[in-house]
C-alpha cells in the first residue's frame, strides 16, 4: 500500500478514477504497463506531475496494441499531439475509451476519430479505402475495394454528400450487433 | 422581444452560470464534432452554413469582431457584449426567427457567461486576455454546450407561469445590480465584490440559494458524467478540479444558510457514500473470480474462446448456488442432526457387503461406505422433524429438489432475456457491409497468429460478401449440393441410429451383468455403458466434422448444424440412457417386491420365534447390518448419475491431456527430426474446440439437474470439477492450443448456448419429475419411505404443520374446479402476451420500413438542398468577391493577428477579418440601416430595462450610443451573408 501510494497522490488517484472507467487497482496496473514499456524514462514517482511522453514506437509495440492495423491511428486520436507519443494522461484516457465499461456513444465518436485517416471529420472514400486495406492486408483488388467502399457509402450515407458524418457513423454502429464487443481492448 | 425573455436571457448570463452536464452525450458528441467541422469550414474559407446552430454561433461571434474594430476599452468592452448580444437577439425576433432564439440565448449567456467568469477569475488588460483566450475557450466551449439546455429549461419555465417570472425577475435584479456595479467600478472593486459573494452567502435570497444548490448540483453531475465525455484527459482533470472546487466552495457556503447542519451533515453524508461506493465497486471487481485469467486468454485467442471461459464462470456461479442449497439445507442438517450412522438399517452397509465396504474399488464406484452415507438419497430418514431444531427433514429435501430446477429455469430464462436485449437492437443485414468493415476487426487480439487467422477471416468474409452481391442467388451446381446435403444427413441420421442404438445395446447388457452380480465381470463389463459414452462423444463429433465437410455450408451456418448435430447426438445418448434406466427401475421395483414379502415372512418367522422361545425374554436386537433390504432404486440412479459424471470428467481431463498436451509436445519437440513440418503440416497444433466444450458443459450440466435429486452430492462434485477444469483448461489453452482458424464472434452465438442449455434444462427435469410424481418410493430408504409418493410430503406438512384452515384452504384451492379455471386463465394470459408481442413485433417492423421510406425521402431532400445550396454559394461568390477585395484592403493591419487565429479556428476574433470579406462596413451601411430600421428601438428598450435598475447609467449609455452604427453595420453583414447561404 505505501509504496503504491508514492506513485500518485490520493488526490491524483481519485481524479483518474473520476475521469477513466477505472479502478484504483486497474489504475496502477495500467501505470506499471506505462512504465514497463520504458521504465529508464517514466520516473516513479507521479505526485509532482512530470511532463514525459513515450513516443508511438514504445506505444505500438504494446501487445494489446502490436497487432493491431489501425493501432497508429489509435495512437494518434488519443494522443495530445496527434502524432502518437503518448502522456500517462492520454494512456489512461486511450485504455479508458477502449474498455468494457465505457458507453457506446463515446466509443462511437472515438472508432469515428480513428477511422478518419485524413482528420477532416468526415469518412471519405480514401478513409474507408484505407480501413478496408489495413483490414484486409491489402489482399483485395482494387475494383473490390472500390466496390466495397461504395456499398458502405451507399448503406450508411444517409445525407447522400457521398462521405459518411459523425451521425450517420453513430446511426450505423449503434445498429451493430458487435461492436461493443468487438471494440474494447482488455489490459 | 418581450421583456420577459430579456430579463431570463439575463438571468441565464449571470446566474444560470453553472447549469451543466444536462444534455445526453448524443448531443455532446455531435455538437462537438459540428463545432470542429465548423472551425474545418472557416479555415477552408467557405461560406456555406448547414446548420442553424452554426449561425447563431457566427452571429454571436460577429458581434464580438465588429466589436473589437471598436478597440473599446476592456470592462467596456463586456458591458457592450452583453448589451450587444442583447440587440442582437432583439434583431433577430424581429426577424420572426424564433427557432433560433433558444440557441442564440445560449451561445450569447456563453460568451457572458465567459465574461463574467473573466471577472471572477483574473483582471483583465486586453492583451493578456487575448494570450489566454484560448485557455478561456475550451471552458467556453463546454458551457456552451451545457449551456443549450439549460437556457432551453429556463425559457420553459418562463412560460409555464407567472410565478416563475417574478422569482425570476427578483434575481435578476439581485444579479443586474451585482454585476453592473462590477462592469462600472474599477477591477479590483470587482473582485472584492465577487468574494465578498462568495463569503456571505447569507446575504442571498433564498432563491439564490436555491439556484446556487442547484448550480451545485450540476456541478456533481458534470464530475460523475465526466468520464463519458469524449475530451483529452488533461481537459477533464482541469474541469473535474474546477467543479470540485466550485462544489467544495459553496457547498461550505451553503452551510451557512438556514438548516446549514442538515446540509452540512447531508454533503458529508454523501461523501462519504460516494467513498464507500467507490470502494465497494473496486472491491465488487476484485472478486471476480479468474477475470484476469479470462482476460489473458481473451487477449491472446479472441472472443470466442474467452467466451466459452465466461460460460464456464457463469456455470460455476449457478453450480455454487445450487450447492448451497443441497449442501446447507440437505446433507449438513441430516449429517449433523439426523441420526447417526449404523443406527438404522438404511444407514448401515448391510453385513454382505461390509467386509470390501472400504476397498478403493467399491469406494470408486460408489458403493460401500460411500452409498450408504449422505451423499445418496437411501441414507436419509423419514424422520419428520430431526434435531433440537426439529428440522423438517423431508420436506426440506423436497423442496431443495424443486428449489434447484426452479431457480435453474430462472437465472437461465432472465440471462437470456438479457442476451436478448443487448443483442436485440440490430437489424439484419441493411448495414453489412459498413458493419463488416467497422467492427469486424476485434480489438482484444493480441497475438500475432490469431491477428493473422482474423485477417484471413476478414479478407474472405468480405470476398463472400463480394459475391454474394456480385451474383445473388446464381447456383450452377445446385443439384449436387442439394445432393450431398442429403447425403450428409442421412449419413448423420445413420450415425445417430447407430450411436443410440449401440447404447441402448449395451445398458441392457450391463442389466443382464447387473442381475448376474457384478462380482464375476471384468473392470470393463462393468464400466461398459460410460465408457461407450464417452467414446461415442468423443468420436461421433470428428465424424459429423468429416461428414459436413461434404454440404459445403456458409462456416456460421456449418458450425450451427454441427452444434445442432452433436446436440442431437448427446441428447439421444442421454435419453436411451434414461429409458435404459427406467427399465432398470422397474426391475428393481419388481425386485422390491419380493424383497417386501420376503421381509414380512422373516418379520413374522422371528416374531414367531422369539414368541415360542421365551415370551418374557427381551426382545431380540437385530444388528442393523442383518435387516434383510430392499434395493432402493433411487440410490441406484442416483449412483449411476455420479458414475457418470466422474467417468465423463475423466474422459474430458484425459483428451485434453492427451489429446491437446502430448499432441502439442511431441509436435514441438519431435519437428527437430521428422521428415515435414509438423507444426505447419498434419498435426500440427490442436485448437480449442468452443462448441464442443461448450456442449460438454452444457450436458454434463442437464446430467447434474436430472440426478441431483437421488444424489445430493452431486452439486458439489460438479463445482469441483468445473473448479478443475477452469484452470486445467486455462492452461491447457495457454499452453498447447493455437486459435482458430475460425475466428467467430462470440456475441452471436451466446444466447444460442443459453437457448440449448434451457433445452436440455427442460428435458433433464422432465424424467426427474416423472420419477418423482409417478414412481412410488422404496419403501426402507430415503426421506418418503412409507409414504404413497414423494410429493405427499407437502400434505402432510400442510396437514399436521399449518392450521386446519390452512389445509382447507389449500384443499379448496387444489381442487380441480379451481386449478382448471385458472389454467386456463394462465393460457389465456400467455395467448394475450403472445399475440401482443406479436402485434409489437409487427408494429415494429411498419416502423422500420417507415424509417427506411423516410431515411430515402431525405436523402432525396438532402441531395436537392445541397446541389441547391451549392448554386447559391456560387452565384453569392460571384457577387461578394468585389466587396472581399475592397476589405482586404481596409484589414490589412488585422490580418496577420487573424491568421494566427485561424489556425486554432475558433477563437471569436477570427470572425473579424471573416465578416469582413463579406460587405464592409462603410459601403452597404446604409442599405442596411434601412433594412434594418427597428433597431434603434431595441437599444432604447433594453436601456429602459437595465436604467429601471441601476443608477449612474448615463455613461453606458454613451458607448453604447457610439456603438450603434458599428452594431448595425454588423447586424448587415450577417443580413447578407445570410442571403448568400440561405437564398
Amino acid at each position: 500500500m505505501g509504496n503504491k501510494q508514492t506513485i500518485f497522490t490520493a488526490q491524483q488517484l481519485d481524479a483518474y478514477q473520476d475521469c477513466t472507467y477505472f479502478t484504483r487497482k486497474e489504475i496502477l496496473r495500467l501505470f506499471d504497463r506505462y512504465r514497463d514499456l520504458a521504465p529508464q524514462l517514466v520516473p516513479l514517482d507521479y505526485t509532482c506531475q512530470p511532463d514525459v511522453k513515450l513516443p508511438y514506437e514504445l506505444i505500438g509495440s504494446m501487445p494489446e496494441l502490436k497487432d493491431n492495423p489501425f493501432r497508429q491511428r489509435i495512437a494518434e486520436v488519443f494522443s495530445e499531439d496527434g502524432e502518437g507519443n503518448m502522456t500517462l494522461e492520454d494512456f489512461l484516457d486511450m485504455f479508458s475509451v477502449l474498455s468494457e465499461m465505457a458507453p457506446r456513444d463515446l466509443k462511437a465518436y472515438y472508432a469515428f476519430k480513428i477511422y478518419d485517416f485524413n482528420n477532416d471529420d468526415f469518412l471519405c472514400k480514401s478513409d474507408l479505402e484505407k480501413t478496408l486495406n489495413k483490414l484486409t492486408r491489402n489482399e483485395l483488388t482494387e475494383d473490390e475495394v472500390r466496390m466495397v467502399c461504395e456499398k458502405v457509402i451507399d448503406e450508411a450515407d444517409l445525407d447522400n454528400d457521398g462521405r459518411l458524418s459523425l451521425e450517420d457513423f453513430q446511426h450505423m454502429i449503434v445498429r451493430a450487433p458487435d461492436f461493443l464487443s468487438t471494440f474494447h481492448i482488455r489490459i | 422581444m418581450t421583456r420577459d425573455s430579456l430579463i431570463t436571457s439575463e438571468n441565464d448570463v449571470d446566474i444560470g452560470l453553472e447549469f451543466e452536464g444536462l444534455d445526453d452525450e448524443v448531443d455532446t458528441f455531435q455538437e462537438e464534432h459540428e463545432r470542429e467541422r465548423h472551425r474545418g469550414k472557416r479555415r477552408d474559407g467557405e461560406r456555406t452554413k448547414k446548420k442553424k446552430r452554426g449561425n447563431g454561433e457566427r452571429r454571436k461571434r460577429a458581434s464580438r469582431g465588429g466589436q473589437e474594430e471598436e478597440k473599446l476599452q476592456a470592462r467596456h468592452e463586456k458591458k457592450g457584449r452583453r448589451k450587444r448580444s442583447r440587440s442582437d437577439q432583439q434583431a433577430k425576433g424581429r426577424e420572426g426567427d424564433e427557432a433560433e432564439q433558444p440557441k442564440i440565448k445560449s451561445s450569447k449567456a456563453a460568451k457572458t457567461r465567459k465574461n463574467v467568469k473573466n471577472e471572477k477569475t483574473r483582471k483583465v488588460e486586453k492583451e493578456e486576455k487575448d494570450e489566454k483566450e484560448d485557455e478561456a475557450e475550451d471552458e467556453e466551449r463546454n458551457v456552451k454546450r451545457k449551456k443549450k439546455h439549460g437556457s432551453a429549461k429556463k425559457e420553459e419555465n418562463v412560460e409555464d407561469g407567472n410565478k416563475h417570472t417574478v422569482k425570476k425577475k427578483k434575481r435578476k435584479k439581485v444579479i443586474e445590480t451585482s454585476s453592473e456595479k462590477e462592469t462600472s467600478e474599477e477591477e479590483d472593486n470587482e473582485e472584492e465584490d465577487s468574494e465578498e459573494k462568495e463569503v456571505r452567502p447569507e446575504t442571498l435570497t433564498p432563491e439564490e440559494l436555491e439556484t446556487l444548490k442547484e448550480a451545485v448540483d450540476e456541478r456533481k453531475k458534470l464530475i460523475q458524467g465526466l468520464r463519458g465525455k469524449p475530451w483529452a484527459m488533461k481537459k477533464k482533470l482541469v474541469t473535474l478540479r474546477e467543479s470540485q472546487e466550485f462544489v467544495e466552495k459553496y457547498e461550505g457556503a451553503l452551510g451557512k444558510g438556514k438548516g446549514r447542519k442538515l446540509y452540512a451533515y447531508k454533503v458529508m453524508m454523501t461523501k462519504k457514500w460516494m467513498k464507500f461506493k467507490r470502494d465497494f465497486e473496486n472491491f465488487k471487481t476484485a472478486c471476480i473470480p479468474w477475470e484476469m485469467k479470462i482476460k489473458e486468454i481473451e487477449s491472446h485467442f479472441g472472443s470466442s474462446v474467452a467466451s466459452y471461459f465466461i460460460f464456464l464462470r457463469w456455470m460455476y456461479g449457478i453450480n455454487m448456488i445450487l450447492f448451497c442449497l443441497t449442501f446447507g439445507l440437505v446433507m449438513v442438517p441430516e449429517a449433523l442432526m439426523g441420526r447417526p450412522y449404523g443406527t438404522i438399517p438404511r444407514k448401515t452397509v448391510p453385513r454382505a457387503e461390509a467386509p470390501s465396504a472400504m476397498d478403493f474399488a467399491v469406494l470408486w464406484d460408489f458403493g460401500g461406505y460411500a452409498q450408504y452415507s449422505v451423499l445418496f438419497y437411501g441414507y436419509y430418514n423419514n424422520q419428520r422433524a430431526i434435531g433440537w431444531l426439529k428440522f423438517r427433514m423431508p420436506l426440506s429435501y423436497f423442496l431443495v429438489g424443486v428449489g434447484t430446477v426452479a431457480y435453474s429455469y430462472m437465472v437461465v430464462i432472465r440471462t437470456m432475456a438479457r442476451n436478448a436485449n443487448e443483442s436485440g437492437v440490430g437489424d439484419d443485414n441493411s448495414f453489412n457491409f459498413s458493419w463488416k468493415m467497422f467492427t469486424s476487426w476485434d480489438y482484444l487480439i493480441g497475438n500475432p497468429e490469431t491477428a493473422d487467422n482474423k485477417f484471413a477471416s476478414i479478407t474472405t468474409s468480405f470476398k463472400e460478401a463480394i459475391l454474394e452481391e456480385q451474383e445473388s442467388r446464381k447456383d450452377d451446381n445446385i443439384h449436387l449440393t442439394r445432393f450431398l446435403r442429403v447425403l450428409a444427413n442421412f449419413l448423420v441420421l445413420c450415425c445417430l441410429a447407430g450411436s443410440g442404438y449401440l447404447i441402448y445395446f449395451v445398458v441392457r447388457r450391463s442389466q443382464k451383468f447387473a442381475l448376474d452380480g457384478l462380482e464375476n465381470h471384468t473392470w470393463w463389463e462393468r464400466n461398459e455403458v460410460n465408457m461407450v459414452m464417452s467414446l461415442l462423444g468423443m468420436f461421433c463429433p470428428m465424424l459429423f466434422d468429416v461428414i459436413s465437410a461434404l454440404e459445403n455450408y456458409h462456416p456460421r451456418v456449418a458450425l450451427q448444424w454441427q452444434l445442432g448435430r452433436i446436440f442431437a447426438l448427446f441428447l439421444g445418448n442421454l435419453y436411451t440412457f434414461i429409458i435404459a434406466l427406467m427399465d432398470e427401475i422397474n426391475l428393481k421395483r419388481e425386485e422390491e417386491k419380493i424383497v417386501k414379502f420376503n421381509i414380512t415372512t422373516w418379520e413374522a418367522s422371528l416374531y414367531n420365534i422369539t414368541a415360542s422361545e421365551n415370551s418374557t425374554a427381551p426382545p431380540v436386537t437385530i444388528q442393523p447390518a442383518d435387516v434383510p433390504r430392499g434395493p432402493c432404486w433411487e440410490t441406484m440412479v442416483g449412483q449411476e448419475f455420479v458414475r457418470l459424471i466422474i467417468s465423463d470428467t475423466m474422459t474430458t481431463y484425459i483428451t485434453l491431456l492427451i489429446g491437446d498436451f502430448l499432441r502439442a509436445v511431441l509436435v514441438r519437440f519431435l519437428n527437430y527430426c521428422w521428415c515435414w513440418d509438423l507444426e505447419a503440416g498434419f498435426p500440427s497444433y490442436s485448437e480449442f474446440d468452443v462448441s464442443g466444450n461448450v456442449l460438454g458443459l452444457i450436458f454434463n450440466q442437464g446430467m447434474i439437474w436430472m440426478g441431483a435429486f437421488y444424489a445430493p452430492c452431486l452439486p458439489a462434485l460438479n463445482l469441483l470439477r468445473l473448479h478443475v477444469s477452469m484452470y486445467l483448461q486455462c492452461w491447457a489453452v495457454m499452453c498447447c492450443n493455437v486459435p482458430q482458424e475460425r475466428v467467430f464472434k462470440a456475441s452471436g452465438s451466446n444466447n444460442f448456448y443459453m437457448a440449448m442449455l434451457l433445452v436440455i434444462l427442460f428435458l433433464s427435469t422432465l424424467p426427474a419429475i416423472y420419477t418423482i410424481v409417478t414412481i412410488p418410493p422404496s419403501f426402507d430408504c430415503g426421506p418418503f419411505s412409507g409414504k404413497k409418493r414423494m410429493f405427499d410430503v407437502i400434505q402432510e406438512t400442510l396437514e399436521s404443520d399449518f392450521p386446519a384452515w390452512f389445509s382447507k384452504v389449500f384443499s379448496y384451492a387444489s381442487n380441480p374446479g379451481l386449478v382448471l379455471p385458472f389454467i386456463l386463465l394462465m393460457a389465456l394470459a400467455i395467448y394475450y402476451l403472445q399475440s401482443t408481442s406479436k402485434s409489437y413485433k409487427e408494429a415494429n417492423v411498419e416502423l422500420k420500413k417507415k424509417l427506411q421510406t423516410q431515411n430515402e425521402e431525405n436523402k432525396k431532400k438532402n441531395k436537392l438542398a445541397a446541389l441547391k445550396a451549392q448554386m447559391d454559394l456560387e452565384e453569392a461568390r460571384k457577387a461578394a468577391s468585389p466587396s472581399a477585395e475592397h476589405q482586404k484592403n481596409n484589414n490589412a493591419s488585422t490580418d496577420q493577428e487573424a491568421d494566427e487565429e485561424e489556425d486554432r479556428g475558433r477563437s471569436p476574433r477570427m470572425y473579424n477579418s471573416k465578416n469582413g470579406r463579406s460587405p464592409p462596413p462603410p459601403r452597404h451601411d446604409g442599405h442596411l440601416t434601412a433594412t434594418r430600421a427597428p433597431a434603434p428601438r431595441n437599444y432604447q428598450h433594453g436601456s429602459q430595462v437595465s436604467a429601471g435598475y441601476l443608477p449612474g447609467f448615463t455613461l453606458e449609455n454613451e458607448a453604447r450610443m457610439h456603438r450603434v452604427p458599428s452594431l448595425q453595420r454588423h447586424g448587415g453583414s450577417e443580413k447578407t451573408k445570410q442571403h448568400v447561404t440561405q437564398d
